[in-house]
């Protein structure tokens, strides 16, 4: 430790800016428009996830409001009159006559909202424990990387899955259906912190041993105020980096637990639900309740995924 | 007598998208039976890739441009696939730099030299593994007979360029290509590890094809020198000529830069500046930058091409010695 | 090594005790279980017996080692749902699940490694190329709808192949294999490849960039410098080097396989602990949950010490002392 004190004026140690900020400023931007996957992943992400913003406003159909439907325009082809009432549908409809393009407005939106609220849980829980580890050690640190290893060691679907039956469990029955995306959110974020807590953490022991935390202990900050202040902006683009390919994985993972029927239910259905409705009709040539749903998964995951990729190679964190 | 190794106007090219590099430019020496000839230069100077281009093992991009190869007095610098692949480890053998990774560290070494006799010699697996333990006992591998089923981790780093050397012989090449043999040796080890290549290439008239950057190694192993600066070969001649009395301002240069035993206390100078990069070399001699004797010619006119037995120094204006003819 | 050993297996249990103490809290706190075995109709003497036969009013550390005694002897306890022993039905749907994942390992290891390879040893070639291109989509391509993409092209339309299912089976002992029947074999190809795909995909990404990874190092230039034929270079010694690395990863991926049969045994609805264990969730059947997820652990854990045991197989430099050498 430095013996001799710091007078009052003293510069505090040089800190390292934060590398996002860093890459902000310099040539992020440009080599964002140099990347046509990136542009072209950026605006189709952007424009998905605006639709499912704006679903109400956009949606032709309130697929949810029972007044609003026609069981005798139900399994309309696409784009063709319905037999018996004349109406035309874009993407067709499903068997209650709900219009397919409205329902996957909808189901985008659950999607969207369980897949980034269980990235939010899992990047808080994961940087806070992360954080924790890192600076405090000892016991704290080894019980909760601990518990790290051993999750890491399933399947993270499979641990959603475990969660969510236990959740389920543990809901008074007359809840379940309403408690279900909450549920799932849980699920899925409890499932997915690890990453960032060993990110988070190996970041904290790099820098914790640096001259600005030791200079800003010397003025007496004290140990959260140095986490959330100084450690914490370093850590930020490789966890954007981890939110961004998490989220794609959230968004699957939610579809494949609903499509299992382990998770949105049928009266709140995500892109999985659909999809699962979908499968029941395959076989009587009604193609369209599951091809559409299907393809905006599919686009959806593709392009947060690509767009996770190429963030990754830009911002260039130590990321395996 | 047609020398083993004979290089002529050798041209290495690496095409970029900013532009062709050329590594290489224009560079003759032979190599004769028996003898060692070292090539000394910077990092970069394409001693390297003089010598990678000979055995066929250019990194694409990179090629031969123009110039030939012969090696017994057959051309071998346009053969392809299967036939190149003969040629390497048969008639000629190459040693690394480090011994620590140009070991296959999951086979053991003498699966290593048996794989490399049978794919050259037309002999019997018992046969090829009681040569392998020759073999190592040749290099100097105590208790051989035993250490040929270790792996090469059990060996310390000299013990592992004595491997290295072994299999580099062991399919018996008329050419030996030693690039830069003793450089992640320490330093006790390095005389013995010399020693140990010029006694056995002595016995069998391997020639040798000698990269170092190390003018101690030379001065102790090589018969000939051949200086190479920025692509281009500056100075060639017999090892004694040209450390004592170098011609090239830069091999004079590179010479008041190492300290010798042999020349007392001398004051160690060093040359000003760096060698140019590829893709910025500048016109005339690439020299004249740093080059104290440099005059207007030098910068106008590209320096002049040395070719074997014609001349010594690549230069308009060498250092005038009484005792030269 | 012997001390590695040791060690790796101590930490496998440490593993196992920590799955097991949530296996049988979720058994324990997760809904009563009086509530679920007696019905509406009970004495407050029937609850009483019925915690004293059940244990439930010993302490909890008790009652954990005892969970964990009847775990090893394979006693889950009855199924909610069936009111059958949960051990009986894992063990009637257990050959169905490790008869698909053995498949759709097998699949994901040979053609992932040779893919791998392939695109590793050719990787200017257009082949090569598309390869690495198609297997980007297949990253990003939900397990579900795969299988639902291979139902639709080969049942529905070509009608080549049935969509669900096992087929017909034949018992052999205690174990029904579909592997002895024609439909037993036809039904196993569309689950499998669905399971396997996904495994492919990252096993031939791994072994590719692992071997470029490998063929840049020095001793592959030495051993093309020995004149060694392309074969033995890539092969003998590239190869090799590459599954050092590889092996951890495909272990996992074993692992994830019998994890994600549940996903594909949805799809197919093939017959094994995957659809049980779904079901168990949908029907919050707590013994079934429990006991599948100490099955799967003692299989993750078991593959992962196999793992580390073929490390010392193929690594000499683990072999040895670490205080010898040089």
């Amino acid at each position: 430790m430095v013996d001799t004190p710091l007078p009052p004026d003293a510069p505090i140690a040089v800190k390292d800016p934060s590398r996002l900020r860093l890459a902000l400023q310099s040539d992020f931007i440009y080599q964002f428009k140099r990347s046509p996957v990136a542009v072209v992943s950026f605006a189709i992400t952007l424009l998905l996830v605006l639709s499912a913003i704006f679903a109400p406003l956009i949606a032709p159909y309130d697929p949810f409001d029972p007044g609003s439907l026609n069981l005798m325009n139900g399994f309309s082809a696409p784009m063709t009159p319905n037999a018996f009432t004349g109406d035309s549908f874009w993407l067709g409809t499903d068997d209650q006559g709900r219009d397919v393009f409205s329902t996957i407005l909808y189901g985008m939106r659950i999607s969207l909202f369980v897949g980034a609220a269980a990235v939010a849980f899992a990047m808080v829980l994961g940087i806070t424990l992360g954080l924790l580890a890192g600076y405090v050690g000892g016991w704290t640190e080894t019980i909760i990387m601990r518990i790290a290893d051993v999750q890491l060691t399933f399947p993270s679907i499979l641990v959603a899955m475990l969660i969510f039956g236990v959740a389920k469990g543990v809901t008074p029955v007359e809840y379940r259906d309403q408690m279900a995306i909450w549920v799932l959110i849980i699920a899925i974020g409890l499932s997915d912190w690890v990453q960032f807590a060993r990110v988070v953490r190996g970041a904290t022991l790099v820098e914790k041993n640096k001259e600005y935390v030791a200079a800003a202990k010397l003025i007496g900050r004290t140990g959260p105020a140095i986490m959330m202040r100084h450690i914490l902006p370093n850590v930020l683009s490789p966890v954007l980096v981890i939110a961004t390919i998490s989220l794609a994985l959230a968004i699957i993972a939610e579809a494949t637990l609903s499509f299992l029927g382990v998770g949105a239910p049928p009266t709140q259905p995500s892109l999985g639900t659909l999809i699962r409705i979908g499968q029941g009709f395959l076989f009587s040539g009604e193609w369209w309740i599951l091809l559409f749903p299907a393809l905006t998964l599919l686009t959806l995951a593709l392009s947060v995924n690509l767009l996770g990729d190429w963030l990754r190679d830009a911002l260039n964190p130590r990321l395996r | 007598m047609t020398p083993t190794l004979s290089i002529r106007n050798l041209t290495v090219d690496i095409p970029t998208r900013h532009g062709t590099l050329r590594p290489v430019q224009d560079v003759s020496y032979d190599i004769a039976q028996g003898e060692i000839l070292g090539v000394v230069g910077e990092s970069g100077a394409g001693k390297s890739m003089a010598g990678n281009a000979v055995i066929g093992l250019l990194n694409p991009p990179a090629h031969i441009a123009s110039g030939e190869i012969h090696l017994n007095g057959t051309r071998i610098d346009h053969l392809q696939g299967d036939d190149m692949r003969r040629l390497r480890g048969q008639q000629i053998g190459m040693v690394f730099q480090d011994p620590l990774t140009s070991l296959n560290p999951l086979l053991k070494i003498g699966d290593q030299l048996t794989e490399t006799m049978l794919a050259h010699l037309d002999i019997s697996q018992s046969e090829a593994r009681k040569r392998a333990i020759a073999a190592l006992e040749e290099v100097g591998i105590p208790g051989a007979a035993q250490r040929v089923d270790s792996y090469p981790h059990e060996f310390s780093g000299g013990m592992r360029q004595r491997v290295v050397i072994a299999l580099a012989l062991c399919a018996e090449p008329s050419l030996i290509i030693a690039d830069e043999p003793t450089t992640a040796l320490d330093v006790s080890v390095q005389a013995q590890i010399i020693a140990l290549l010029k006694r056995l290439c002595r016995d069998r008239g391997t020639a040798v094809m000698l990269i170092t950057h190390d003018m101690g190694v030379i001065a102790e192993a090589a018969d000939r020198v051949a200086v190479m600066y920025a692509g281009q070969l500056t100075e060639l001649g017999a090892v004694r000529d040209v450390l004592t009395a170098p011609l090239h301002p830069y091999t004079d240069g590179l010479m008041g830069s190492t300290p010798l035993a042999s020349r007392g206390k001398a004051r160690l100078h060093q040359i000003p500046g760096a060698m140019p990069r590829l893709d910025a070399l500048p016109d005339g001699c690439a020299f004249h930058p740093r080059c104290p004797r440099a005059q207007a010619d030098c910068v106008r006119n590209p320096g002049p091409t040395l070719s074997d037995g014609q001349g010594r120094a690549a230069c308009f204006h060498p250092l005038v010695r009484e005792d030269v003819a | 090594m012997l001390a590695y050993i040791i060690q790796r297996v101590g930490q496998s249990a440490l593993v196992l005790l920590i799955v097991g103490l949530v296996a049988f809290s979720m058994f324990r706190f997760v809904g009563d279980p009086i509530d679920n075995m007696l019905g509406q109709e009970r004495t407050q003497e029937d609850i009483d017996r019925l915690r004293g036969q059940l244990g439930l009013d010993q302490p909890f550390v008790m009652q954990y080692v005892k969970f964990l005694g009847g775990a090893v002897q394979g006693n889950f306890g009855v199924s909610y749902r069936q009111g059958r022993p949960v051990s009986e039905i894992l063990l009637e749907r257990a050959p169905a699940t490790l008869e698909l994942a053995a498949v759709s390992g097998f699949l994901a290891i040979s053609i992932g490694i040779g893919l791998g390879v392939f695109t590793a040893i050719r990787r200017n070639g257009i082949t090569a190329n598309v390869i690495m291109s198609a297997s980007l989509i297949g990253v990003s391509l939900p397990t579900f709808l795969i299988g639902i993409l291979l139902i639709y092209l080969f049942s529905v339309e070509l009608g080549w192949l049935p969509s669900f299912g096992r087929g017909e089976t034949v018992q052999v002992g205690g174990w029904s294999t579909g592997f002895l029947t024609e439909t037993g074999l036809k039904a196993l190809i569309l689950p499998s490849i669905t399971l396997g795909l996904y495994q492919m995909t990252l096993i031939m990404r791994l072994v590719r960039s692992e071997m470029l990874e490998v063929l840049r190092q020095d001793y592959i230039r030495f051993a093309r410098a020995r004149g060694l034929r392309e074969r033995a270079v890539n092969f003998r010694h590239a190869l090799k080097n590459t599954l050092v690395p590889v092996i951890t990863v495909t272990g996992l991926q074993l692992g994830s396989i019998i994890a994600f049969a549940i996903i594909t045994e949805t799809v197919f609805q093939w017959p094994g602990v995957g659809l049980l264990f779904i079901n168990a969730i949908q029907f919050v059947d707590i013994p079934v949950m429990a006991a599948y997820l100490m099955l799967i652990s003692v299989m993750f854990v078991g593959i992962n010490l196999i793992v580390d045991l073929l490390y010392f197989a193929i690594d000499p430099r683990l072999r040895v002392d670490r205080t010898g050498g040089h």
